[in-house]
C-alpha cells in the first residue's frame, strides 16, 4: 500500500480518491486495472453534445472556489470557431487551507489526464496544459512521468484508439503567486507574463489561452469527469444534494484531532465532519470559529455552524461560501485579531497591485491590524477596519479584493469584543521589535 | 552561458510545447529550471533566456520581479521556507518561524554567512492538513515540531 498522508475515514464516499492507497496507484497499469481510460473510449463514441449533457446531468460544479456549473461552462465554448481550442488545468492550489489537488495528482495522475481528454473531446481541443504551482515541483515530475507513459502506450497522441481524436498534454510550472490561481491571471502567466488579470467578458471559454477558446477548470473538477462519463451523470448527481452533485475533497485543518483530506458527499453534516471525520477538537476545547472553504470566505461562529451541511446552498444561506474545500477549525483559545491580521498580511502580499482599492486597501488594513496586535489600536480603528473593507467590496477587477474584505468584515463584526479587549491592553510605549527582516514589515 | 545537458534538453523541449509563435510562454518555466541550476536569477541569465526566446530583456525582468519564487540574489544551498499562514499559525508555525530566525540569526530572505541556509517566511504551501509545514528547497516536511525543526536545520548545516 502506498503511504497516505492521513488515515482514510469510513465516512468517506470514495469516488475520485478510490485509487488512493493502491500499490503503484500513479502507474498506468494500476489505472487500467481499475476502470482507467474506459470513459474516454466511451466519450469518443458519444456526440460532443451528449458528453456535455452528461456533465450537465451530473450537477458538477467547479471545485476551484466559485462553484460555477461545469457542463454549462463547457457549453460556452464556440465549437465552430476556426481557432484551435485548449484545455487548461488550474493546479495552482494556493487558497490558504487547501491541499487536495496535490493528492489527486500525486496518487492518480491518469485520472486527471483522462478528464482533460474528455473535455478536449467535448469541445474539439487537441492540447491541454496543466498549470502547477511552483512549490509543487515533485508533482511536475509525477505528471510528466504519467504523461510519458500514456504517450508510450498509445493513450495520448494522434488518432487515439483508432479514432480521429488526437490529444497532447503538457505540464507548466508557476513560480509563486496566489493571484495566478485566478483564471485570467493564470492565462497571462501561462503566456509568460506577470499574473495580472484580464478584463472579462470575454471569458476564457471564448477568448482564453493565446486568444483562443479555452476550458479552464480546477484539478478536482477534471478528475470528476471520468467517473461521470463512465457511470453516468445521474449516478454522480445522486451522491450529492439536489443542486450539486458528487463529492468534495475536503481539507480539514486547524484545531482537530484527525486533520486530513477526506472525500465527503456534498451535503455532509458540518458537525459530523468536525467531530467524527476530523476526530473532534483536541483537549476538550470548544469550537470558536470556522472557515468553510479557504481564507477568502466569511468566517462563521460556532453558533452559526449549528445544523449546517457542507454544500453550496447551505453555506450561501449562512452568508458564506463553500469555496475551495479548505476547512479551518479554530478552538476557543484562538486570538481572532491575530487571525484577521494573518489573513490580511496574505492578501496584501498577494495583491497584484492593479486596482487601487485592493492594493491600498489591503496594505492599509494590514497596517491597522498590525497596530492593533502591537497594542496600539484605538477605538476608531475598529470601525475603520470595517469601513475600509466594505469600501473594497465590488470595486476591483478580480475577486481578490472581495476575498480580502469578506473574512475581515466577518471577523470584525462577529468578534468585535476581541478587538475591544485589545484596546484595554493598549500600551503607550512602543513595543520592541526585532530588527531582522520579516515577510512584510509592520510599518 | 553554458548549462548542463539536462537543462539544455529541458529548454529545447520548452521551446516546442507551446503553440507556434507563443514561445514567450516558456519564460517562467525556463527561469525556474535555470534558477535551480544557477542558484539565482542573474542579469546574464535574463539576457540568455531573452536571446533564446527572442524577446526583449525587459519582458523577462518584469516577470522576475512579479513571482516570489524567483530570486535575484543568492539564497542558501538549503532554502528553508516556513509557512505561517492560518492553518500553520494555529498549529505552531509562527513559533517555528521565530525559532528558526533565532537559531540562525537571520530573517526573511537572508542567508547564513557560510551560504548554507537561507530562510523565507512563506504563504500557504498546500500542506494545511499536515500543519505546521515547511519546505527545504522543494522537499516538504509535514507536522513539524520544534525538535524536528532543529534536526532539519542541523542536517542543512552539514556541508557535503
Ligand atoms: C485570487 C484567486 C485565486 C484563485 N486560486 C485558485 C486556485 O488556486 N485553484 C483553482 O482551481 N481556482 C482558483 N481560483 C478560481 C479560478 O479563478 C477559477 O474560477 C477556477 O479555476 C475555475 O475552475 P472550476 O470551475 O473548476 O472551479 C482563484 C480565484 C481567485 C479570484
Ligand atoms: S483585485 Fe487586487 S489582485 Fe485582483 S486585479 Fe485588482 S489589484 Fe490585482
Ligand atoms: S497554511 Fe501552512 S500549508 Fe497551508
Amino acid at each position: 500500500m502506498t503511504k497516505l498522508y492521513n488515515e482514510p475515514s469510513p465516512l468517506e464516499t470514495r469516488v475520485l480518491t478510490k485509487r488512493f492507497g493502491l500499490p503503484n496507484s500513479a502507474s498506468l497499469d494500476t489505472y487500467l486495472a481499475t476502470d482507467g481510460y474506459v470513459a474516454i473510449r466511451k466519450a469518443i463514441e458519444m456526440t460532443q453534445d451528449d458528453v456535455i449533457n452528461e456533465v450537465k446531468a451530473s450537477n458538477l460544479r467547479g471545485r476551484g472556489g466559485a462553484g460555477f456549473p461545469t457542463g454549462m461552462k463547457w457549453g460556452f465554448v464556440p465549437r465552430s470557431s476556426p481557432k484551435p481550442k485548449y484545455i487548461v488545468v488550474n493546479a495552482d492550489e494556493s487558497e490558504p487551507g487547501t491541499c487536495k489537488d496535490r493528492l489527486l495528482m500525486e496518487y492518480d495522475p491518469h485520472q486527471l489526464i483522462e478528464g482533460m481528454m474528455i473535455a478536449g473531446r467535448a469541445v474539439d481541443a487537441k492540447a491541454g496544459y496543466i498549470y502547477i504551482r511552483g512549490e509543487y515541483r515533485y508533482l511536475i515530475d509525477i505528471m510528466d512521468k504519467a504523461i510519458a507513459e500514456a504517450y508510450q502506450r498509445g493513450y495520448l497522441g494522434k488518432n487515439l484508439f483508432g479514432s480521429d481524436f488526437s490529444f497532447d498534454c503538457y505540464t507548466h510550472t508557476g513560480a509563486g503567486a496566489y493571484e495566478c490561481g485566478e483564471e485570467s491571471a493564470l492565462l497571462e502567466s501561462l503566456e509568460g507574463k506577470r499574473g495580472v488579470p484580464r478584463i472579462r467578458p470575454p471569458f476564457p471559454a471564448v477568448v482564453g489561452a493565446w486568444q483562443c477558446p479555452t476550458i479552464l477548470n480546477n484539478v478536482e473538477t477534471f478528475c470528476a469527469v471520468p467517473p461521470i462519463i463512465r457511470d453516468g451523470g445521474a449516478a454522480f448527481a445522486a451522491l450529492g444534494v439536489p443542486k450539486a452533485g458528487g463529492t468534495r475533497l475536503t481539507c480539514l485543518s486547524g484545531h482537530l484531532n484527525k486533520p486530513g483530506v477526506y472525500e465527503l458527499a456534498l451535503g455532509f453534516p458540518l458537525d459530523k465532519m468536525i467531530n467524527e471525520v476530523g476526530g473532534g477538537i483536541p483537549n476538550g476545547r470548544k469550537l470558536k470559529a470556522f472557515i468553510p472553504g479557504g481564507s477568502s470566505c466569511p468566517i462563521l461562529t460556532a453558533a452559526e455552524c449549528e445544523g449546517l451541511t457542507m454544500d453550496y446552498d447551505s453555506m450561501a444561506n449562512a452568508k458564506t461560501m463553500l469555496g475551495s474545500g479548505g476547512v479551518v477549525v479554530m478552538d476557543d483559545t484562538t486570538d481572532m485579531v491575530k487571525v484577521a491580521l494573518r489573513i490580511m498580511r496574505f492578501y496584501a502580499h498577494e495583491s497584484c497591485g492593479w486596482c487601487i482599492p485592493c492594493r491600498e486597501g489591503t496594505a492599509w488594513l494590514r497596517k491597522i491590524l498590525t497596530r492593533f496586535v502591537d497594542g496600539m489600536g484605538t477605538k476608531q480603528d475598529i470601525n475603520l477596519i470595517g469601513d475600509l473593507a466594505h469600501n473594497m467590496l465590488g470595486r476591483t477587477f478580480c475577486p481578490l479584493g472581495d476575498a480580502a474584505a469578506l473574512p475581515t468584515i466577518s471577523i470584525v463584526e462577529k468578534f468585535r469584543d476581541e478587538f475591544e479587549a485589545y484596546l484595554a491592553r493598549t500600551t503607550v510605549s512602543i513595543p520592541v521589535q526585532s530588527d531582522l527582516p520579516v515577510l512584510q514589515p509592520g510599518m | 552561458m553554458t548549462f548542463s545537458p539536462e537543462l539544455e534538453e529541458k529548454f529545447a523541449r520548452l521551446l516546442t510545447i507551446y503553440p507556434e509563435g507563443r514561445q514567450r510562454s516558456a519564460v517562467v518555466p525556463m527561469l525556474m529550471f535555470a534558477q535551480d541550476e544557477v542558484g539565482h536569477v542573474t542579469p546574464e541569465l535574463i539576457e540568455e533566456i531573452a536571446k533564446r526566446i527572442g524577446i526583449p530583456t525587459v519582458q523577462i525582468e518584469e516577470v522576475v520581479t512579479y513571482y516570489s519564487m524567483l530570486h535575484q540574489k543568492p539564497m542558501g544551498k538549503y532554502h528553508v521556507q516556513i509557512c505561517t499562514n492560518v492553518s500553520c499559525m494555529l498549529t505552531g508555525g509562527t513559533e517555528l518561524w521565530e525559532r528558526a530566525c533565532q537559531k540562525l540569526g537571520i530573517g526573511h530572505l537572508q542567508r547564513t554567512g557560510d551560504g548554507q541556509i537561507s530562510l523565507e517566511e512563506v504563504e500557504c504551501i498546500g500542506a494545511c492538513s499536515w500543519a505546521p509545514a515547511l519546505q527545504v528547497n522543494y522537499d516538504f516536511h509535514h507536522n513539524v515540531t520544534p525538535e524536528k525543526l532543529d534536526e532539519i536545520l542541523e542536517a542543512c548545516r552539514k556541508v557535503n
